[in-house]
C-alpha cells in the first residue's frame, strides 16, 4: 500500500466512524543485514516493516492514539477504534493540536536513489573487511561485534486537515569492532562504525583502519591512579555528553521537571562564551536527516548555546503552545509527544579569549587523560541531577607520551563540565551523531586501578 | 467456498493453521533448507503514563508479523514480514533461501510433517479479558502518584503501567507444532525530589507473567512509601569517594551483578562470539565456592517466566554454577548447533522481528546462611549498595552498573548515604571475591536488551559481600 492509498483508507474509515480530527505518521521500510564469524554467515538477516501511528481527536477535543502494523482495511478500522476510545483518556491538562507549520514547504535533499545490494553482496563486502581487519595485527583475534546492514525506507506524515508529506531514503551502516588478545594480558576491544546513503558511499577502507588503529593502540596498557585529571574528549565523546544531556534544552523536559532548565533559562550563561551548539538536522553531511518532524513540522537548523548562552529549546506543537513560540521540528509522533534532537554541530565561537588555545591533543606535552569514548550512558548519567560517572576508552599523556588506560571511569557534573572548558580545537571532526572540535576540560575526577 | 479459500492462505490465530504451516515449511524443505522455523505473533499491548494528578498518556498498540528462519549447515538465514498470506510467508522462505546461497537440494526427507499441536494457549484464553481496563489503571495510578505527594520537596511524581499480550504460534521442521499466550504487566514509579541545590531521584518497578489480576493487588502505598524513602535518603548525599573496596550488594535488583557480570557470558552467543572467558571452563571453577547460579523460566509469576520459549521448547531449571564450579550454559537452538551445548528452553525474542538467541530468563544467586547483618559486620571500609540502577557488560567481559542508592560502611555499620558511584569490574575477577551470600533470596524484575531484543527477565540474589570492586565516583 503506498502513502495515498493509506490516507484514502484512513479517511474513508474515519468517515464512517464519525471522526472529524485525525491525523497519522506511518514508516513502511525493507532491511538488510548481515553478520560474519571468522569467514562464515552468521546472521543473514531481512525485513519487511510497516507501522502506523494514529491520533484521533475526539469531542472534547481530547487526543487518543494507536500505533499498529496491520493495514489491512479492519487493521486501520481498528486502529481508529482503539485510538476514539484511548482519547476518553486525553491528557485533560494539556491539549494537543495539529502543527501550524504541517503544511509548510521542506527541504527535502535530492540524493540519488541507492539500489539494493542484496544479502550475498552484503556478506561478501562484509567478509572481506573482517578478513582484512583480523590480518591487520597478529593480536587481533576476532571480531566479536560486526554487522553490514542497508535500510530503505519511507516515511509519511498526513492529516485530516490536507497536510501531507512523505519522503524515502536509503541508508547503510558498517560497524567493526575487534578484540585484540595478547599473552599474559586483558583482552581489548574497539571499533569503528561509518554510515552512507548506500553501502557503495561507505568508506570501509577507512572503517577497518580506524578499527584496528584503535584496538591496537589499547593493547599496551596500564592502570591510573585515581584523582584529578585535565582531560581532553573527542568530538565523539563530546558529543555523547551533550546528546545525554540534551534535556538541558527541550521544552518537554522542563514541563516535566527533569530538566536542568527552567522555562525562564533563555538568555542564561550555561558555558564558557567561547561554545556555540547548534541542533541541524538537515546538515549536509547528516546521513539520517529528515526534512519533517513526527508532527509534520519541517527540521530546521536551530542554535541551542550561542556564546555559551542558552538561545532556543527544543519544541513540539503543545510545548511551543505552551512556551508561547512556534514548533521547531523536533518532535516524535506518540500519545505524549516526545521532543529530541536530531543532530548536534559543536564549535567554538568568535569569543574566544579566555580559552587556553595552546591546549592541542596532537602537540600538547604536558599530562592529560585523552577521552576516546564514553560507555555504559543508560546506566551512568543522570540527567535531571546532571551529573555522570561513566567507563571509557582513552589514554594517559604523559610529557608527550601515551598509554592506554586499562579501566577507568570519568565522573563529573554537567554545569561544572560547561563552565569549565579550557580549550574548544579548532578543527571540527564528523562523527555518526554530530560534528564537534576536540574539548578540553580543566579538571575532571578518574577512578583508576591504583 | 470463500471463507474455506481464505482460511486456506492466510494464518488464523485462534484456529488451525497447520496444513498451511506443513505447506509452507515444506516449500522451505524442498528448496534444500536443513530446518525451517515459523515464529507468527498476534499482539495486544497498551501502556499509561500518569504524571502528578494528570493520566498524560494512554497508548494501545497492536500487531501481526512472522519471523521466518532457515538453517543451512551452521548458518541461519531471517526474515521477518507482516505479511501473514501464504504468499508472503512462501516468499519470505524464497528470500531466506536466496540469502544462504542454497542451490536446489530436495531434503524432503527432513520434514515428516508436524506434531500434534501442543497448545499452551487453552488456560489462557480469558487473559486479555481480564486484565485491568484504561479506566481501572488510570484510576490506580492517579492513586499512587498522589500517594508520592508527601511534602513540597517532591517536584516530579510519575506512575506508568504496560501490558504486553502475545499470542505465538511455533512451528518447525523438526515437527514442533505450539501455540501461547504470554501476559507482562509492568508498573513504575519514578519520583524527584529537590531543595535548593540538591536533586535527587527514586524508581521502582515491578513485574509479573501470567497473572491478570496482578496490577489489582499491587500495594501502592508500600511502593510509593519506598520510592519516597529512597529519594529524601539521597537527597543531601555527598558523592562516594571513589577507589576500591568491599561492597555488599542488596538483594532483589541487587542480581543485576551476577546477571551482568556473569550470566551474559554464560550464554552461548557469547560462546559464538569469542567474547566469554568462560567458554572452556566447563566443570572448573570459576567463582567462590559459596556461590551457586540458577536460570529457570518456571517461577510461577515471575517476570522472565515461559511455558515455552520461543523455538517451542519448555523451559528447564539450568543450574549455571553449583558451588563455585561452572556447570552449565544456556543455549538456543543456534547455540546447540554451533557450539554443542544443549538447548535450554533459553531462545527468547523481542518478537516477531528478531530471530531467537540464548538468553536468560529468571537469574539468580541461590541463598546462603548468612544474615544481612553479619555481612555489614564483617566490612570495616566499604559501601552499601541498597538500590541497583542499570548496567551492561562490553566485549571484553567488563561490566558496569550504576548505584541508585548507597551507604557508607565503617566499622561494620551503615554511616551516611553516598550517591554518584559506579560498580566497574570484570567478571572473571568479580566472580571469585563474591564472598559470603545471605540467606534472604528475593527476585525483582527488569528488562534485558541484548541481541535478540528486549526480553523480560527477573534477576535476583539474597545480599552478596564482594571483597574488593572498583567503585567509580569522584
Amino acid at each position: 500500500m503506498n502513502a495515498t492509498e493509506i490516507t484514502t483508507q484512513i479517511t474513508t474509515a474515519a468517515n464512517i466512524l464519525n471522526i472529524d480530527k485525525w491525523d497519522y505518521g506511518a514508516s513502511f521500510s525493507n532491511d538488510y543485514s548481515v553478520q560474519v564469524d571468522r569467514g562464515s554467515a552468521k546472521q543473514l538477516k531481512a525485513s519487511q516493516k510497516q507501522v502506523i501511528t494514529l491520533r484521533v481527536w475526539n469531542k472534547e477535543n481530547l487526543v487518543g492514539i494507536t500505533t499498529t502494523s496491520d493495514l489491512s482495511k479492519t487493521g486501520i478500522k481498528k486502529a481508529l477504534k482503539q485510538a476514539n476510545i484511548a482519547s476518553e483518556f486525553g491528557n485533560k491538562n494539556e491539549f494537543t493540536d495539529f502543527s501550524p507549520l504541517a503544511k509548510d514547504p521542506i527541504q527535502v535533499k535530492e540524493i540519488d536513489k541507492r539500489n539494493p545490494l542484496g544479502i550475498k553482496k552484503l556478506l561478501k563486502i562484509l567478509r572481506e573487511a573482517e578478513s582484512k581487519l583480523i590480518e591487520s595485527h597478529e593480536a587481533i583475534k576476532s571480531i566479536p561485534y560486526n554487522g553490514l546492514s542497508e535500510s530503505f525506507y519511507e516515511r509519511i506524515y498526513a492529516n485530516s486537515d490536507g497536510a501531507f508529506r512523505n519522503y524515502s531514503k536509503s541508508q547503510a551502516a558498517i560497524y567493526l569492532y575487534a578484540r585484540a588478545e595478547e599473552k599474559d594480558k586483558k583482552p581489548r576491544s574497539s571499533g569503528s562504525v561509518k554510515l552512507g546513503y548506500g553501502v557503495e558511499d561507505i568508506d570501509i577502507e577507512s572503517c577497518i583502519k580506524e578499527a584496528a588503529k584503535k584496538t591496537i593502540a589499547h593493547l599496551d596498557y596500564s592502570s591510573i591512579k585515581t584523582g584529578k585529571y585535565l582531560v581532553c574528549l573527542s568530538p565523539e565523546a563530546f558529543l555523547t555528553l551533550m546528546n545525554a544531556f540534551s534535556s538541558i534544552f527541550n521544552a518537554r523536559s522542563i514541563i516535566d521537571g527533569v530538566s536542568l532548565s527552567d522555562k525562564n533559562s533563555i538568555g542564561d550563561l550555561i558555558s564558557i562564551p567561547a561554545l556555540n551548539i547548534y541542533d541541524d538536522g538537515l546538515n549536509e553531511k547528516n546521513i539520517s536527516s529528515a526534512p519533517f518532524d513526527g508532527e509534520g513540522t519541517p527540521t530546521k537548523k536551530l542554535s541551542l548555546i550561542n556564546k555559551g548562552k542558552l538561545e532556543n529549546f527544543l519544541h513540539s506543537e503543545s510545548t511551543a503552545k505552551i512556551f508561547n513560540t512556534i514548533p521547531t521540528g523536533h518532535a516524535g509522533l506518540g500519545s505524549k509527544v516526545s521532543v529530541s534532537p536530531d543532530w548536534l554541530v559543536i564549535e567554538k565561537s568568535n569569543e574566544c579569549s579566555d580559552i587556553n588555545m595552546a591546549l592541542e591533543h596532537k602537540n600538547y606535552q604536558g599530562n592529560f587523560v585523552y577521552i576516546e569514548e564514553l560507555n555504559a550512558i543508560h546506566a551512568g548519567v543522570r540527567a535531571s541531577q546532571g551529573s555522570f560517572s561513566l567507563p571509557f576508552e582513552g589514554w594517559l599523556y604523559n610529557n608527550g607520551k601515551k598509554s592506554s588506560i586499562e579501566s577507568a571511569t570519568v565522573a563529573g557534573d554537567i554545569k561544572y563540565l560547561l563552565k569549565n572548558i579550557i580549550n574548544i580545537e579548532n578543527e571540527e571532526e564528523l562523527t555518526t551523531s554530530g560534528i564537534s572540535p576536540h574539548v578540553w576540560i580543566n579538571e575532571l575526577s578518574i577512578t583508576g586501578d591504583e | 467456498m470463500v471463507s474455506a479459500s481464505i482460511k486456506s492462505t492466510e494464518i488464523r490465530f485462534g484456529e488451525c493453521n497447520k496444513k498451511l504451516l506443513e505447506e509452507v515449511i515444506f516449500y522451505g524443505i524442498s528448496l534444500g533448507a536443513d530446518f525451517v522455523e515459523l515464529f507468527i505473533e498476534n499482539s495486544d499491548n497498551s501502556s499509561v503514563l500518569a504524571e502528578e494528578d494528570f493520566i498524560t498518556s494512554v497508548s494501545p498498540s497492536f500487531g501481526k508479523g512472522a519471523g521466518i528462519r532457515i538453517f543451512k549447515d551452521k548458518r541461519d538465514g531471517f526474515v521477518s514480514t507482516n505479511d501473514l498470506s501464504k504468499h508472503g510467508l512462501m516468499r519470505s522462505i524464497s528470500q531466506a533461501i536466496e540469502m544462504l546461497d542454497i542451490s536446489k537440494n530436495n531434503n524432503n526427507s527432513n520434514f515428516n510433517g508436524l506434531d500434534k499441536i501442543k497448545d499452551y494457549s487453552k488456560s489462557k484464553m480469558d487473559w486479555l479479558n481480564e486484565v485491568p481496563t484504561i479506566n481501572e489503571v488510570s484510576e490506580k495510578l492517579l492513586l499512587s502518584t498522589k500517594s508520592l505527594k508527601k511534602d513540597k520537596k517532591v517536584v516530579v511524581r510519575k506512575g506508568s503501567y504496560a501490558r504486553n499480550w502475545q499470542e505465538v504460534i511455533i512451528a518447525s521442521s523438526d515437527g514442533t507444532y505450539a501455540t501461547d499466550i504470554r501476559l507482562h504487566q509492568t508498573v513504575g514509579l519514578n519520583i524527584i525530589a529537590n531543595d535548593a541545590q540538591y536533586r535527587s531521584n527514586g524508581s521502582r518497578r515491578f513485574g509479573s507473567h501470567g497473572i491478570p489480576n496482578e496490577f489489582r493487588l499491587w500495594d501502592h502505598e508500600k511502593a510509593a512509601n519506598e520510592v519516597y524513602e529512597t529519594s529524601m535518603n539521597m537527597l543531601y548525599a555527598d558523592y562516594v569517594q571513589a577507589g576500591q573496596m568491599p561492597v555488599v550488594l542488596a538483594n532483589k535488583f541487587g542480581g543485576v551483578i551476577f546477571h551482568e557480570a556473569c550470566g551474559h557470558l554464560l550464554e552461548t552467543t557469547q560462546i559464538e562470539r569469542g567474547t566469554t572467558p568462560f567458554s572452556d571452563k566447563l566443570n572448573e571453577k570459576i567463582a567462590h565456592e559459596s556461590v551457586t547460579a540458577i536460570d529457570e523460566g518456571l517461577s510461577e509469576g515471575s517476570f522472565g517466566s515461559l511455558s515455552i520459549d520461543d523455538e517451542g521448547m519448555e523451559p528447564e531449571k539450568s543450574i549455571l554454577i553449583k558451588d563455585g564450579i561452572l556447570k552449565k550454559f544456556l543455549s538456543d537452538r543456534a547455540g546447540e548447533l554451533r557450539t554443542g551445548h544443549k538447548r535450554t528452553g533459553s531462545g527468547r525474542r523481542q518478537n516477531y522481528s528478531f530471530a531467537a538467541a540464548s538468553r536468560m530468563r529468571n537469574t539468580y544467586i541461590a541463598k546462603g546462611e548468612f544474615t544481612k547483618e553479619e555481612l555489614i559486620n564483617s566490612i570495616s571500609d566499604g559501601l552499601y549498595c541498597k538500590s541497583m540502577g542499570g548496567g551492561s557488560v562490553g566485549a571484553t567481559g567488563q561490566f558496569n552498573f550504576a548505584v541508585e542508592e548507597g551507604y557508607l560502611i565503617k566499622n561494620g555499620k551503615l554511616t551516611k548515604p553516598v550517591k554518584g558511584a559506579t560498580l566497574i569490574g570484570d567478571a572473571k575477577e568479580v566472580m571469585p571475591k563474591i564472598s559470603m551470600c545471605g540467606n534472604d533470596l528475593e527476585l525483582a524484575p527488569g528488562f534485558c536488551g541484548s541481541v535478540s531484543g528486549s526480553v523480560n527477565v527477573t534477576v535476583g540474589q539474597p545480599h552478596i559481600k564482594v571483597d574488593s570492586i572498583t567503585v567509580g565516583g569522584r
